[in-house]
């Protein structure tokens, strides 16, 4: 088999310390020529670093990258489309203005003269790609005018325009139609027959096993199982994925639901150029209960959340707290009603990073410290000290910038922010995203906390891990809509099963 | 990769930014000390009213601008509103308002500086609701505003001064050029007057609910909103403010001169905004102190009649108070990587 495929790129002891987090923790990967490379994992899993390592995106901490038996290192992508990588990512990186030829060879343009563009070879490449491609896009086609699949296609080809030898698809599939995904497949076949080493990455089991020769699965940033494809299940891939000993934060006491806190109905947010991102979702919380909403990349789920938060004014649909209906138009209307967000971008929209602690706990809560206008420093102080305790907040001092801390630390400062306001339901988008495992077990000891005192909490995960041990029922997302709905204690599988509904592939490998 | 030396460092570093978070003060020392060794009768009573008078027109302007800068705005309109508003003002105490009955209104002093503080509100309003409402960039929407309250000023009186604005006493308004000449205390009222704006924007930044929330609109506007900041108002209570503050130039200018021109105040702007960027005012928002802006404007004001005093050209005026403002930008940027080296050496120190 190794004959068959030779290994043409390995990663040995591959670490990568990002500020706080080991994305990596001494990863061995192969990539072998001629075959498909599968790499799965949860979101977080340290997929997508271990790709950017390969891409010369980001530099490697520790460890080594040998290419036909030299040793390598990519400082820049430039370094590693010279060794003959390419990658294609998930968001496109394509011009809508500029036709496919110009696409492809942007950047690295044929000239005559170093001066002037020869759109005549570019013209005559680019025919050629897509021949290679089975397509039939013109080259002066404008980008914009082809389809999402085709722009998926015109990236690929633009990797190959450059001599990858070793190509990274990225969730290649997940803009794909049925038929598209066919092409693509068959692209991928070829390729491979053509001697291209192929990594791909996707969540949609199913395809992998049918894709895929090698399979490699990433769990916090360890290899935790590669093999050959062969005898591969989804089972496997499961177990691999999330590990045989569930982590501990599940619920210690006896469930004691209260009424229902909050309820949404029919929320609808349509989306550009027709769709809908939240389509027609509607589901209730009751107090004390904790809610996981588990999907993936792009169900909808943030965008739910947001339209909670009032951030989208054209959502249409209903929400009521505590039995009485939502009609606040705006943030602190909402924040008043005991609505309260935890946003899955701390830095861009759950803190004010040159603001002190302090000042950022409080933001919030103004009111509550005000009398007429005057702002009781004294009292707004006392009470950041408070929450700093109750959160177990580590601060060399409330009145340092925000940024300063470490990420699971701003997290309970985002987390302190929110609960100052006296929520009765939290919304948490991503709670235990970029934070190290320590802060990760002590933000869900404190959901589990805050739920115990009557909150009604639903928190957005990409972790299925986490969703299982901590939901006391599960809500599945996919393309805007709910698709599965379970209690607490269900099986994995039809929880990953419910995250893609019309997959496009047959399903007899889930059985 | 030895703990040692990291203390020794970070407590060099931490001297270092000390000086350069004073830097505004060690400025005003260092142009004040300078000219007061080398310029004759620099140091006497009556030049320093005179400088006073003079930083106090920069500073008030510079007090709205701090506050606009620091919500991550600018506010281009503010020397065109001290024109207009300096025309209002000429135009209330020769004419009054003229409803087109054959009789007119007029007004005693304290009528016209309350009608002219609420023409130079407007002008902020404008820009406000331009800037939230019409999702014009802060930058253009204040261009426009300049040449219009400019143009206006202009069309006033088709681009001649007002004359001779001393008021009329059976009018009430005999007291108008009080404003600009009058004393307190031995203290001139535009002293008085940047004392108490001075003191309630300094209130205003620290200690109310309005002030954190220019910071956090200027830290991070998304953030702000979602933390239930009202970044719409917020946004137009401080382009009001500084069309406030404009409107109290135009009005002192009018009376110090008791005459109007439409172009009064042209390129004062650019001063209020070197006089906030100088008192470390972030261009980029979220930082910036009053105390720092009222300082910032004395430097500029007595660099410059400093470099008069000494009988140094225009034209050399013009580069050095230029280079000043360069060299503070850079000092500035260089403050904000240090300020982050200490964060972090600290977090690392306290984390080990």
């Amino acid at each position: 088999m190794t004959e068959a495929h030779p290994i043409g790129l390995s990663i040995r002891g591959g670490v990568k310390v990002y500020p706080g987090t080991r994305a990596l923790k001494g990863v061995d990967f192969d990539v072998r020529m001629g075959a498909v490379s599968v790499l799965v994992g949860e979101n977080g899993a340290g997929k997508s670093t271990l790709m950017k390592l390969i891409a010369g995106v980001e530099d490697m901490t520790e460890g080594t990258i040998t290419m036909d038996g030299r040793e390598v290192r990519f400082r820049t992508k430039a370094d590693a489309v010279a060794a003959g990588i390419g990658i294609v990512f998930q968001e496109l990186n394509l011009f809508p203005n500029l036709s496919v030829a110009e696409n492809i060879f942007i950047g690295h343009e044929p000239t005559r003269g170093g001066v002037d563009i020869d759109t005549e070879k570019q013209r005559v490449e680019t025919r050629k790609l897509m021949e290679r491609l089975e397509q039939d896009i013109t080259p002066d086609t404008l980008l914009g005018t082809l389809r999402i699949g085709q722009q998926q296609i015109v990236e690929i080809a633009k990797a190959l325009a450059q001599d990858a030898r070793i190509l990274i698809l990225d969730e290649p599939t997940s803009a794909l139609s049925a038929a598209e995904v066919e092409v693509l497949f068959r692209v991928i076949d070829e390729l491979t027959a053509q001697g291209v080493g192929i990594v791909y990455i996707s969540h949609r089991l199913e395809e992998l096993i049918r894709v895929g020769d090698y399979i490699t699965v990433l769990r916090d940033g360890t290899i935790t199982g590669a093999r050959s494809m062969e005898g591969v299940d989804i089972p496997w891939i499961v177990q691999a994925m999330i590990g045989s000993s569930s982590k501990e934060y599940g619920r210690s006491e006896v469930a004691n639901f209260g009424p229902e806190i909050f309820r949404a109905e029919e929320i609808t947010l349509p989306r550009m150029g027709g769709g809908f991102t939240v389509d027609h979702v509607s589901l209730s919380i009751r107090a004390g209960e904790i809610v996981g909403l588990y999907g993936l990349m792009g169900a909808g789920r943030s965008e739910f959340l947001e339209c909670v938060m009032a951030q989208h004014p054209h959502s249409s649909g209903k929400f009521w707290v505590e039995g009485k209906p939502l009609t606040e138009r705006d943030v602190p209307g909402r924040i008043a009603r005991g609505i309260a967000l935890i946003p899955e971008d701390r830095k861009r929209d759950g803190l004010i990073q040159i603001m002190a602690i302090r000042e950022n706990l409080t933001l919030s809560s103004l009111p509550a410290f005000t009398k007429l206008f005057h702002l009781n420093l004294k009292q707004e102080a006392q009470t950041a000290r408070d929450f700093i305790k109750r959160l177990t907040i580590k601060v060399a001092s409330p009145e340092n910038p925000v940024s300063s801390l470490s990420g699971g630390n701003q997290q309970k400062v985002v987390i302190g922010k929110a609960l100052m306001t006296g929520p009765k339901v939290l919304l948490m988008d991503e709670p235990s995203r970029g934070i190290d495992i320590g802060a990760k077990a002590e933000v869900f000891r404190t959901m589990r906390r805050l739920a115990a005192e009557g909150l009604g909490i639903l928190f957005v995960t990409s972790d299925l891990d986490e969703v299982l041990a901590l939901s006391d029922r599960i809500i599945v997302m996919a393309q805007g809509r709910v698709t599965g709905e379970f209690p607490a204690g269900t099986d994995a599988a039809k929880v990953i099963s419910a995250t893609t509904p019309n997959a496009q592939v047959p399903k007899e490998a889930a059985e | 990769m030895t703990a040692v030396p990291a203390p020794k460092d970070a407590q060099g570093s931490s001297i270092l930014l000390t000086i350069l978070q004073a830097r505004t003060y060690l400025a005003l020392i260092l142009v004040f000390g300078y000219f007061a060794l080398m310029a004759p009768n620099f140091m006497t009573l009556a030049n320093t009213v005179i400088v006073a008078k003079h930083a106090a027109l920069t500073a008030f302007l510079a007090i709205g601008m701090t506050f606009v800068i620091i919500t991550g705005g600018i506010d281009l309109s503010v020397g065109s509103t001290v024109g207009l508003t300096a025309m209002v003002s000429g135009w209330l105490i020769l004419y009054g308002i003229d409803p087109g009955l054959g009789w007119s209104i007029q007004f005693n002093t304290f009528e016209v500086a309350l009608i002219v503080m609420c023409v130079g509100i407007f002008v902020g309003w404008i820009n406000g609701i331009l800037i939230t409402k019409l999702n014009v960039a802060p930058f253009i929407a204040t261009l426009g505003t300049l040449y219009i309250a400019r143009g206006a000023a202009l069309l006033s009186s088709g681009g001649r001064t007002f004359p001779n604005l001393s008021g009329n006493p059976e009018y009430g308004s005999q007291t108008f050029p009080l404003i600009g000449a009058g004393t307190f205390l031995g203290l001139p009222f535009l002293i008085w007057m940047l004392i108490v704006v001075g003191l309630v924007a300094a209130y205003i930044a620290k200690r109310t609910p309005l002030g954190r929330h220019i910071y956090a609109v200027g830290g991070n506007e998304r953030g702000a909103a979602l933390s239930g900041v009202k970044v719409d108002r917020v946004k137009i209570f401080v382009y009001m403010f500084s069309g406030f503050c404009a409107a109290l130039v135009g009005l002192i200018i009018a009376s110090q001169l008791q005459a109007a021109h439409p172009a009064t105040g042209e390129t004062f702007e650019l001063n209020a905004i070197a006089a906030a960027v100088l008192g470390g005012t972030s261009l980029s928002g979220g930082r910036g102190k009053i105390s720092g802006t009222i300082v910032g404007a004395f430097v500029i004001s007595i660099l410059a009649d400093g470099l008069v005093m000494m009988g140094v050209s225009s034209f050399w005026q013009t580069v050095i108070k230029g280079l000043v403002i360069v060299a503070a930008v850079v000092i500035d940027q260089a403050q904000s990587r240090l300020q982050a080296r200490v964060a972090l050496q600290q977090e690392a120190a306290a984390s080990r």
